[in-house]
Parts: C-alpha cells; sequence; structure tokens
C-alpha cells in the first residue's frame, strides 16, 4: 500500500513540476502568438505613414503610435531617474549602513508600499501632486509627464529596492572583509566591491522597476492628463502624456472586436511587449557579459 | 495503466470544478435578470431607475455598468447585454455589425440632458459663444484674455474618445453641427477617463474648461452660459432652458435593446418611460423626458 503510493506521487509530482515549468514557456508563446494574430492586420488596414504622423484620435482614423510610444518612453525614462538612484541608494542603505533594527523595520515596510495597489497611488497623484505640482513649478497644468513619472518611480522604488537588497545582502561578508583590511573607505567598499559583486542582482531589480513602470497603467492613466501630444522636446516632461498602456485600457472596451481600432490596439500591445522583451534581453546581456569576464578574472 | 490514472484524475478536477459552478449559480431566486451597461452619463439615473423599479418588483434583479456609450454597445452588438445605454445615438456602422450578428438594436429616449461648459469659480469669464467655445478646443484660442478673461494659459479637458458626450462635444459644439465641418479637438487636450477627472482638475485650475453632463456638476463650479451667436443671448443650462431648447448643448438620452423587448424587459422600459421614474431623472438634475414632449 504505502509503495504503491510513493510510486504514484514519484510518477506524478515530476510531470506537475515539468508541465508548470514549460507552462511558462507555452503561455509567453501563446500570448505572443495571440498578439501577433491581432496586431499584424493593423498593418494591412493603416497606412505606414498613417501609423508613423503626429496624431491620435482613433474615432476619425488616426491611428499615429508615435505620440503613444513616445508618452511612455518619456514617462518611463522620467520614472527611472527617479527611481534608480533613490532605490538603489535605499537598498545599500538598508543592507550596508543602517543598523540591525532600522533593517528590519524597514525591509517589511518597503515591501508593504510595493503592495499598495497603483490605483490609490493614482488618487493621491490626482489631489495631492498634481495641484503641487502646478502651483511649484508654474504649469499650466500638473496632470503631465512628470507627474506620471514620480509616480511611477515611487510605484518602482519598492521593487529596486526589495530585489536589490537581496542581492546585496547575498554578497559573502568575506568581501567586505577582506575590502576593509586592505584600508578601503566603507564608500569604497559599497562603490568598488559589495555594489559590483551584487550586480546582476542589482541589474535584475533595475529591469523589473523598468517593466512595472512601462506595464502600470491606472496610475499612469489618473495623472498624466492623456493627450496624445508627440513628446520629443525637452520641455515634453512638463506637458501631458499619453501612454501605451493607458490608451489600450481606455479604448479596449470600447472598440467592436476585428475592427481597425481593434487591430492598432493590438499592435500598440506587441510594441509593448517588443520594448520589455529588448530591456529583458539587454539586461541579460550585460550580466551574462560580465559573468563571463568574472569567471576569466577567476581562471 | 498511466494514462487511465492521467485521465481520472483529470476528470475528478474538473467534476470539483463545475460541482463549485452549480452552487454558485443556484443562488439567485429571481425569475428575470436584466443586464443593463453602457454611458458613464446615465449610470447614475440608471442605478436609481434600477433600485427603486427592485424595490417595487423584487421579482427582478438589475444589473448596472458604466464604461461608456461604446462599451455599452458594443456589449449590445457581441450579445453580452439586454439593454445598452448610450448618450449618443447608434452609429451606422453599429448597426451593421449588430446586423451581422443577427441582432436588432431597437432606440428607446429614455431622457434629456444638458452639457455644461465649467471653468473654475475664480475665472472672470462667464459668457462664451459656440464659435468661441469651438475655437478653444481647436487651439485656435489658447489664453482667458482672448474671451475676456485673465492672462492665463487654456486648459483644455475632455472626456475619453469613448464617451458619448465626447462625440456629442464634438459634433455639436467643436463643428457646430455641420457634418461637412472636420475640425478636430486640439492635440494637448487632456483626455479624462471619468467625470470625476474632470471635476477635480476645474475645481483646482483656474486655468481649465471642461464639459460634462449638467447632473455631475456640483454647485462649487462655474457654470458659463453659452449663446448660439455673438449677439446672444447667453443662456445657462437648466430644466427651463433644455426643454424650450434656448440652450443650445443639450441631447437626448437612449437605451437600447436587441430587437422589440418582451416580457420582463419590456416591463421595465415602460416603467421607465413612466411618470414615476422620470421624477428621478429631474432629481438627478437631468430633463424628463414627458415634461418635453407632453
Amino acid at each position: 500500500m504505502e509503495s504503491r503510493k510513493l510510486n504514484w506521487q514519484e510518477f506524478f509530482i515530476p510531470r506537475l513540476i515539468k508541465a508548470s515549468g514549460y507552462s511558462a514557456i507555452i503561455f509567453v508563446a501563446l500570448i505572443f502568438f495571440f498578439l501577433l494574430r491581432e496586431g499584424i492586420p493593423a498593418l494591412g488596414e493603416v497606412k505606414l505613414n498613417v501609423l508613423f504622423s503626429q496624431r491620435w484620435y482613433p474615432i476619425e482614423d488616426y491611428f499615429s503610435i508615435l505620440p503613444l510610444v513616445t508618452g511612455s518612453l518619456i514617462v518611463t525614462i522620467g520614472a527611472m531617474l527617479v527611481a534608480i538612484p533613490f532605490g538603489i541608494g535605499m537598498a545599500v542603505f538598508i543592507s550596508e549602513i543602517a543598523p540591525r533594527w532600522v533593517r528590519e523595520i524597514m525591509k517589511p515596510l518597503v515591501e508593504l508600499l510595493g503592495g499598495l495597489p497603483s490605483v490609490v497611488l493614482g488618487f493621491l497623484g490626482i489631489l495631492l501632486l498634481s495641484p503641487f505640482l502646478r502651483t511649484f513649478l508654474d504649469l499650466p497644468t500638473g496632470l503631465t509627464a512628470l507627474a506620471g513619472a514620480l509616480l511611477l518611480g515611487g510605484i518602482a522604488v519598492p521593487t529596486i529596492v526589495s530585489i536589490a537588497e537581496d542581492a546585496l545582502d547575498a554578497v559573502p561578508t568575506s568581501y567586505r572583509e577582506g575590502a576593509w583590511a586592505i584600508g578601503a573607505t566603507r564608500w569604497q567598499t559599497i562603490w568598488r566591491v559589495t555594489l559590483p559583486a551584487a550586480k546582476s542582482g542589482v541589474l535584475t531589480a533595475v529591469m523589473l522597476g523598468i517593466g512595472r513602470t512601462i506595464g502600470e497603467t491606472m496610475a499612469v492613466m489618473m495623472v498624466t492628463g492623456n493627450a496624445p501630444v508627440l513628446a520629443v522636446k525637452l520641455n515634453s516632461l512638463f506637458q501631458p502624456a499619453r501612454t501605451m498602456t493607458a490608451t489600450i485600457a481606455a479604448e479596449m472596451g470600447e472598440v467592436a472586436s476585428g475592427s481597425t481600432h481593434y487591430h492598432v490596439l493590438f499592435f500598440i500591445g506587441m510594441v509593448l511587449f517588443l520594448i520589455s522583451l529588448a530591456v529583458n534581453i539587454a539586461a541579460s546581456s550585460v550580466v551574462f557579459r560580465s559573468k563571463k569576464r568574472a569567471e576569466r578574472v577567476l581562471s | 495503466m498511466r494514462t487511465v490514472h492521467l485521465a481520472l484524475v483529470v476528470l475528478l478536477f474538473l467534476a470539483a470544478c463545475s460541482g463549485g459552478g452549480d452552487q454558485a449559480g443556484s443562488l439567485p431566486e429571481t425569475t428575470a435578470y436584466i443586464e443593463n451597461k453602457g454611458s458613464d452619463t446615465i449610470v447614475n439615473l440608471a442605478l436609481a431607475w434600477a433600485e427603486r423599479y427592485q424595490e417595487l418588483h423584487p421579482d427582478v434583479s438589475i444589473s448596472v455598468t458604466g464604461g461608456g456609450s461604446g462599451t455599452g454597445l458594443a456589449a449590445l452588438i457581441n450579445g453580452t447585454v439586454t439593454i445598452a445605454n448610450a448618450s449618443r445615438q447608434i452609429k451606422s456602422e453599429e448597426i451593421e455589425s449588430a446586423q451581422a450578428n443577427g441582432i436588432d438594436p431597437v432606440e428607446f429616449i429614455i431622457s434629456r440632458d444638458a452639457i455644461a461648459v465649467i471653468v473654475h469659480p475664480s475665472n472672470p469669464v462667464s459668457e462664451l459663444t459656440l464659435q468661441q467655445i469651438s475655437d478653444i478646443y481647436s487651439g485656435k484660442i489658447n489664453n482667458w484674455t482672448e474671451v475676456g478673461g485673465e492672462d492665463r494659459p487654456i486648459v483644455r479637458l475632455s472626456r475619453e474618445t469613448n464617451s458619448g458626450t465626447h462625440v456629442y462635444f464634438l459634433e455639436t459644439v467643436l463643428r457646430l453641427g455641420d457634418k461637412e465641418n472636420s475640425t478636430l479637438f486640439s492635440m494637448d487636450t487632456l483626455l479624462l477617463p471619468s467625470s470625476e477627472g474632470i471635476i477635480n482638475e476645474v475645481r483646482q485650475n483656474p486655468n481649465a474648461i471642461g464639459y460634462d453632463g449638467l447632473g455631475y456638476v456640483p454647485d462649487d463650479l462655474k457654470i458659463i452660459g453659452v449663446a448660439e451667436t455673438d449677439s446672444g443671448p447667453y443662456i445657462l443650462p437648466m430644466i427651463s432652458t433644455v426643454n424650450d431648447k434656448s440652450y443650445p448643448i443639450a441631447r437626448d438620452l437612449y437605451m437600447y435593446t436587441a430587437g422589440e423587448p418582451a416580457g420582463a424587459v419590456k416591463e421595465y422600459l415602460d416603467w421607465i418611460l413612466s411618470n414615476e421614474a422620470q421624477e428621478i431623472v429631474a432629481e438627478l438634475g437631468f430633463v424628463p423626458i414627458l415634461l418635453y414632449n407632453p
């Protein structure tokens, strides 16, 4: 009886684990094929010069994706300018500088912050951040790409802190002791030894932060004003912007399935997917290269 | 042997799933279920109607959701709702795609609504012509001084393009009701996803101009008097000016059913057109249909 039960488990559990593993690949492939199937027809239905013109106004057949792509990019880049230094700084503080009791309070707090629904942050953005930005910077309106960038920066910080701190924490104490032994200051140890040793983890943290930012929808839709302006000038950060995600969220419910607008929205989804893919590939290639160099040094 | 085991597990799993489904499905004891979806302009009114009607008829259960006129009509076309709410008339393309799905939309005018043009209470501008509002939203006028206000940039606020109010405002105000006119919203017009977003921004930003259904405008915002020509008269939106058609930005609100309604749906729509239901219309700041059409 006992051995039979064991056999049964032996048979079933490895297969279950295998299936879970493969399912990740299968789901990504299925999603991508679905996006391709629904998005590619857009290229046939909309002329390329319309797709890359100036204006997004789908109810009158203006289908330019440029304002949306540039809108997403400017908000994401702005958010990263806030979140990367702040997030890595906070991770370094928690892992390397803060005394143990501070660290034990801060880490769960940061993770709690990461669990806040973004729509709640969107409320704060609409009620506090955007009026503040308008009066503080004397802008016509506070609903700008900058408001979105600051809010998204705030949303990405917990992700970056949490993962970067784990990576820094995993660096063996002997590395730090070795640095101190040869007379390095605390700052030199952090900057030259601990951070480079944790480089791949920190990069992963940054990439996940970017992923969180570029995919974030609700908060961004509430505070960026959603005006599809081509965001290519320097002061575009202080103007309203419309992101790809907000466009899909705002318009997907309304389109008749199979219409040109529907296909263009899927095409935008495809572009979004490709951007995340590019970010991930860039990240993993950097991590991979640094590993090889480390191996060379070791050999 | 192995495959038999696997099949058994799958079967058990499916049985467990469907068992759970049955239990959830047997909860409501009502005889009729009406799914009502569409225009955000109408959603509060539809909710008030649904609540009152369910009190009167406990055997009918009505679910009301918003999402925009386009969303509701798309759901009607796809056959997922009983009644679609729309703050604009159904488009000919929508009728075609509905008929392609074997659905024949039937229209009911359920009340009237005025679109109020709103600004910050501190804004000295209180009167605009349709042409001026059109020029503001199309980007020809960019500073409040050009319409007699302070030296401030104009921030234009609009609903998203899936809103019936957006389409109505485009056709009636920006294009002045002229079908040949192809004026568009200025590119930097802020497209806000909700009425609340517009109200909120107008409340705190003295540069802003926005528009929204009269029923949604709170007392602390300033409503602009609108004239069709520059010789006036400038008219504020209210029940009397909408009914005598002197206020130019007013429209009918619609419900659509898939085919001629029957049974509980027909009773519900008949009740909506009764005096009792139209009193709720007036309470919510919309314009009742019976007063307008005695």
